[in-house]
């Protein structure tokens, strides 16, 4: 035994010391995947006898219109939320100098991002309601006529999108911000001295250097917007009437909800948010892996 | 004695009740899921069934109200309480259906609840067998600001005509005709249920919601042609607010109507309505003739089919029926016994108005989101708020309803 471990030491202790993390790992994350994707193929109201029906809650998502309509607004969450790369780069940057005071600024800036998204939710709500939010009143003083943009189809989404954004672009701002600090003083020094300012010198000297935090950054947003759900939960609960919603919010509203309990579709919207979320996730893999290997 | 999990107060009482303390009590755990108000009400009922019953020791623990929804399908098939808290109706039915809550009719044969409970029996039954023991309901109906009826001008409506007449003059004054806060969707189903059971009746409604009809039926499209008549005078915002900001818009004068259950008449007093300013009334006639049918919600205890105690849950389950018990409880509570032997504290003219309203219905509904089935609900629900806002989407919205109802029921 002990000539064994002597012999192996080096190979095994890796894996030792991984043990406990590959082990949480796949309880929590690998497992649940597989038992979600056999799950998908039951009707199962999460009590009774769990019956197998082959592919019918696929075939009952291609005609659901709610399903649709969350798929729609998960692609307008996606595009959207990207905002905050530019947005938080910009304010980083605008952020990045030796003011008195610039720390106060620059959590006052972070400070979004520090309360919960509940809070979050909670204010914008407020600051959306008809006929006490500051916004309806603003748009109600500008127009003579106020929107409730929460009671709104049309942009009920957005409103929340702009809610998620004010966190976000913190986040990404302090992504940015410790990336700044990093930016390599002599290239800046020699790049002022060829000429170069302005556009030019953010484009093809800084942003160049920055490239490890805006692939942080846009990582964290892309994930971010594929699984908001809190904001959509607290502001509006999917409505009105189910045009805010988003896959994970349409998975939970089928699965556990008080109206849901369908457990085999709830599970067959997370496998189809699953595997939209993989193609972006094996992307980063990928990448990362590439960066890995070419040093 | 009490135990509560929850609360100083609760532990000096069972402190107080402990000097007695005999070693063969048995235990009787009961699950619920009240409000402060009724959560004291139930608490002073375990007191009293427990000085009857020196030999059982309730052990109540308190749920959060929503939680419980979840926490109950956890709990009755890991470790069961004796006795839980749910809801009549369709509501019960998947926990019959899989095996969960014991049959009580022997409770019903034996204390001659058939009689006693008769207005709520239908509810509690299905397969001929009875689940569960009701408590306590209250009457929905529409309340209204006569504050609003007074800057409009307008009398009170005596049928449905002379209600949608009203609408048009409370526009003139700009204040909304009715009003509801359907971002949580179930207030909606109020106004849904209501206008139906008026247009086409009580057996056509539990048909409809017990997904016998389509619901691109005419006599449906004759429902939402009537709820047409009044969309435009419906709070324009309702989707975004909440049941409590509309009461508030009724509370100060900015609408006259608001169809609701009598749980709101706590909510409109403490925004400063008096008896003399709320009012109360059931919704008026539409189809002449047909026979009044009324919205009660009923919320009961069952037993569980993993309870340990049978026995004393029944023992149980029979004082909670009883009519004593019932009078006590529900004057604490500001609601309405469904024992008829009961009786309700006549100087409230709310609850008297409820009394009076359900012992002469012809037949009660429990509630859209009790009657059908839970997915049925939401897509119907959803429905409702999308048609007061946008009702010219009516046939949309019939043929989603009915492509759901093809799905759910079959």
């Amino acid at each position: 035994m002990s000539r064994y471990w002597k012999r192996n030491q080096l190979r095994l202790a890796p894996w030792l010391f991984l043990a406990p993390g590959l082990a949480m790992f796949a309880v929590y994350v690998i497992i649940p995947i597989f038992q979600s994707l056999s799950i998908s193929f039951y009707d199962w109201d999460g009590l009774g006898e769990a019956v197998y029906i082959g592919t019918d809650n696929y075939v009952e998502l291609i005609d659901d219109e709610a399903f649709y309509i969350s798929l729609k607004n998960n692609v307008i969450w996606l595009a959207l939320y990207l905002l905050a790369v530019p947005a938080g780069l910009f304010i980083a940057i605008f952020l990045n100098q030796t003011v008195r005071g610039i720390r106060i600024y620059k959590s006052l800036f972070f400070f979004p991002f520090v309360i919960s998204q509940v809070v979050v939710g909670l204010m914008f709500s407020w600051f959306y309601a008809p006929d006490f939010g500051l916004f309806y009143k603003l748009i109600e003083l500008i127009t003579g006529q106020g929107i409730a943009i929460l009671a709104e189809e049309d942009y009920v989404t957005y409103g929340i999108i702009v809610a998620g954004l004010w966190p976000q672009i913190a986040y990404v701002m302090i992504l940015y911000l410790t990336g700044l600090n990093n930016v390599a003083p002599d290239q800046v020094e020699a790049a002022r001295l060829d000429g170069a300012k302005g556009w030019k010198m953010l484009w093809y000297v800084i942003l160049p250097q920055l490239r490890p935090a805006t692939f942080i950054a846009v990582v964290v947003t892309v994930i971010g917007a594929l699984r908001s759900f809190d904001l959509v939960s607290i502001m509006t609960d999917g409505g009105p009437w189910g045009s805010s919603r988003v896959l994970s919010f349409y998975m939970y509203e089928q699965a556990l909800s008080e109206y849901g309990f369908r457990m085999g579709y709830g599970a067959a919207i997370a496998v189809v948010l699953f595997a939209i979320m993989m193609v972006f996730i094996s992307g980063f893999i990928w990448k990362m892996w590439r960066d890995e290997t070419e040093r | 004695m009490v135990h509560l999990k929850t609360g100083a107060l609760a532990l000096t009482a069972v402190l107080l009740a402990t000097t007695a303390v005999s070693a063969q009590q048995r235990e009787l755990k009961y699950y619920g899921d009240f409000d402060p108000i009724p959560l004291a009400a139930m608490e002073a009922l375990i007191a009293d069934f427990e000085a009857a019953n020196p030999d059982i020791d309730v052990v109540f623990q308190n749920f959060d109200h929503e939680g419980y929804k979840t926490a109950i399908r956890n709990f009755l098939t890991a470790d069961s309480p004796d006795l839980a808290n749910w809801y009549a109706g369709n509501r019960m039915a998947p926990f019959v259906a899989a095996g969960q809550f014991q049959d009580v009719s022997d409770v019903w044969e034996a204390n001659g609840l058939s009689d006693s409970l008769g207005s709520a029996k239908a509810s509690m039954t299905i397969d001929g067998k009875q689940w569960g023991v009701p408590y306590t309901y209250y009457q929905w109906g529409i309340y209204f600001n006569k504050d609003a009826y007074a800057a409009a001008g307008v009398e009170v409506p005596t049928d449905w005509a002379g209600f949608v007449a009203n609408c048009e003059k409370f526009s003139e004054v700009e204040i909304d005709c009715l009003t509801t806060g359907t971002k949580a969707l179930w207030p909606g189903a109020g106004i849904f249920d209501y206008i139906n059971m008026r247009t086409n009746g009580y057996e056509f409604h539990m048909d409809l919601t017990a997904g016998k009809v389509e619901w691109t039926d005419p006599r449906v499209k004759a429902t939402f042609a009537e709820w047409a008549k009044i969309a435009p005078f419906i709070t324009s915002n309702h989707a975004a607010i909440d049941w409590q900001d509309a009461a508030a818009l009724l509370i100060q004068g900015k609408a006259a109507n608001y169809v609701m259950g009598n749980f709101a008449v706590g909510v409109f007093k403490e925004g400063g309505m008096t008896n003399d300013n709320l009012g109360f009334m059931v919704f008026p006639e539409i189809t002449p003739g047909i026979p009044r049918a009324e919205e009660a919600p009923t919320d009961t205890i069952h037993i569980p089919a993993g309870a340990k105690n049978v026995e004393d849950a029944k023992t149980f389950l029979a004082f909670v029926a009883s009519a004593d018990a019932q009078t006590k409880l529900n004057g604490a509570i500001g609601q309405l016994p469904t024992n008829k032997n009961a009786t309700v504290d006549t100087s409230d003219p709310f609850l008297s108005a409820g009394f009076e309203t359900l012992s002469t219905a012809y037949a009660l509904a429990q509630f859209f989101d009790r009657d059908a089935p839970a997915e049925m609900a939401k897509v119907g629900m959803e429905g409702f708020q999308e048609f007061m806002v946008k009702p010219d989407r009516i046939d949309a919205i019939l043929e989603r309803l009915e492509k759901a109802r093809q799905r759910i029921y079959n």
